[in-house]
């Protein structure tokens, strides 16, 4: 028996930005757990030490894998040496990106843009357009027809989230943007988030990114070798694997079209090594809530806030493992969700507008 | 700037040093700082870059940042420091007078 499933337009230009809107969906007040002010300014207060501190332990250690790698270069050591240093590479890249591209990593603003824009060419996002792309993303956070950040539609595309671990998806759809943004052009998306005057600065950072790209490949090609690529560019390719597998963890598999983050984000514990990669993202409902807490509050936050939260994820294997199982139930029911109990201390849920989300499954 | 009516908003000390609150008036809202020197200033409450009180952010030396997005306005002339607010915020003077804080709008 075929199974018809009728699916919703996930892009920012079809009929669902319009229905969110209608609902009140969009741009629209989201709930906050209660913390007293005094605590909240203690723990917004910004700090450039930490962020000093992880940023030259991520660079020494890139520094001492890629000359490891070097080293092994030609025998089959490059393997475990590379991956090693791509997943480095990318995977700080990534939370370095972000938390630098809320402004709260480190006190100093020069410093948090210094970072932003070495982190975003290292995980090929254009600096600008995907700044304007986040904070759509903390507005709408998994609104469908509002949120371009959406990982993967209901149901899922497998094949999407295979080929992320090497990016070989968002890879080349980031290569075609910059081609774009060289000649001066925008993505019809694109110009839903990104305003006006923002643009020519996107343009100029594609030709920057660009260049750079072509000076690498120059090298490659003087040095008859693939050698510098591995060191710049190619990373974000071969060294994604722990990119995807914390930023599945993020939202997939909870609710969609909520104004609620306890619904729509997954807290879990992580080892220190996980923390110090992904910055304390994955602290994600306390960070959604509270974006201008910076990661190295989160922690503190979370205690402060946890009563009124459903119970964090013991660890990524238990993310990992609800994640995968609510994608395998999507496959067959887009309306599948894990909602997680509240402790009694808690607030109740705030499931936001009364909502239809038109999904079935049809046999 | 405002040339209009001056209204009373609170007292010196509901607000406290490096820090700002929200003001309702009529059917308009206004955020009133108090910067790390103890200045007073006022602007429109909301963000304007979406719509989010800035009440709820955080001062930092005479810089106010949004809750939602970490955008950044001066306070004393709420012109946008960082995006994604790209449009300047609304000021309003103030004035103290018997440890009340005055704002003309």
């Amino acid at each position: 028996m075929a199974i018809v499933v009728q699916k919703r337009d996930y892009s920012i230009t079809g009929p669902e930005s319009k229905r969110a809107q209608e609902k009140g969906l969009a741009t629209a007040e989201w709930y906050t757990s209660p913390i007293p002010r005094a605590k909240m300014k203690e723990l917004m207060k910004r700090r450039n030490g930490p962020a000093i501190r992880d940023t030259i332990i991520w660079f020494g250690g890139l520094a001492v894998l890629g000359y490891l790698a070097f080293l092994s270069w030609g025998t089959w050591w490059a393997i475990p040496a590379f991956l090693a240093y791509g997943i480095l590479y990318a995977t700080p890249g990534d939370s370095r990106w972000h938390e630098c591209g809320h402004g709260t990593a480190f006190k100093t603003p020069w410093m948090n843009e210094v970072i932003y824009q070495i982190a975003s060419f290292m995980v090929l996002r254009s600096a600008t357009p995907w700044r304007w792309s986040h904070a759509r993303h903390h507005t709408d956070t998994i609104i469908v027809g509002r949120d371009p950040e959406i990982i993967t539609e209901r149901p899922p595309v497998w094949r999407i989230l295979m080929m992320q671990i090497f990016h070989l998806y968002g890879g080349p759809v980031e290569i075609k943007r910059f081609i774009l943004h060289t000649f001066g052009k925008l993505e019809s998306q694109e110009k839903e988030y990104i305003p006006e005057s923002q643009h020519n600065k996107t343009f100029w950072e594609a030709r920057v990114y660009l260049l750079i790209i072509l000076a690498i490949i120059g090298a490659c090609v003087y040095a008859g070798s693939i050698l510098p690529a591995m060191f710049i560019f190619l990373p974000s390719f071969y060294g994604g694997i722990i990119v995807i597998t914390f930023g599945v963890t993020q939202h997939l598999g909870l609710y969609e079209d909520v104004l609620d983050h306890r619904l729509n984000s997954r807290t879990i514990y992580m080892n220190r090594l996980c923390r110090f990669l992904y910055w304390n993202m994955n602290y994600h409902v306390e960070h959604h809530m509270f974006p201008m807490v910076p990661y190295h509050a989160l922690a503190k936050l979370h205690a402060e806030m946890k009563d009124d939260c459903p119970a964090a994820r013991p660890g990524l294997w238990a993310a990992l493992k609800e994640v995968v199982t609510a994608l395998r139930k999507q496959k067959h029911d887009p309306a599948y969700v894990v909602v997680k109990p509240l402790p009694s201390t808690a607030r109740p849920y705030m499931y936001g507008i009364e909502h239809d989300l038109n999904i079935k499954v049809e046999a | 700037m405002s040339n209009g009516i001056w209204i009373e908003a609170c007292e010196v000390d509901d607000i406290e040093v490096e820090d700002v609150i929200r003001f309702d008036h009529e059917d308009r809202t206004f955020a009133i700082y108090r910067t790390e020197k103890g200045d007073f200033f006022a602007s429109d409450g909301y963000c304007t870059h979406e719509k989010f009180h800035l009440s709820n952010g955080l001062v930092m030396g005479n810089l106010i940042e949004c809750p939602k997005h970490n955008g950044r306005f001066d306070i004393p002339t709420g012109q946008a420091k960082r995006a994604p607010v790209c449009v300047d915020l609304k000021t309003y003077p103030v004035k103290i007078e018997d440890d009340k804080v005055f704002i003309q709008i």
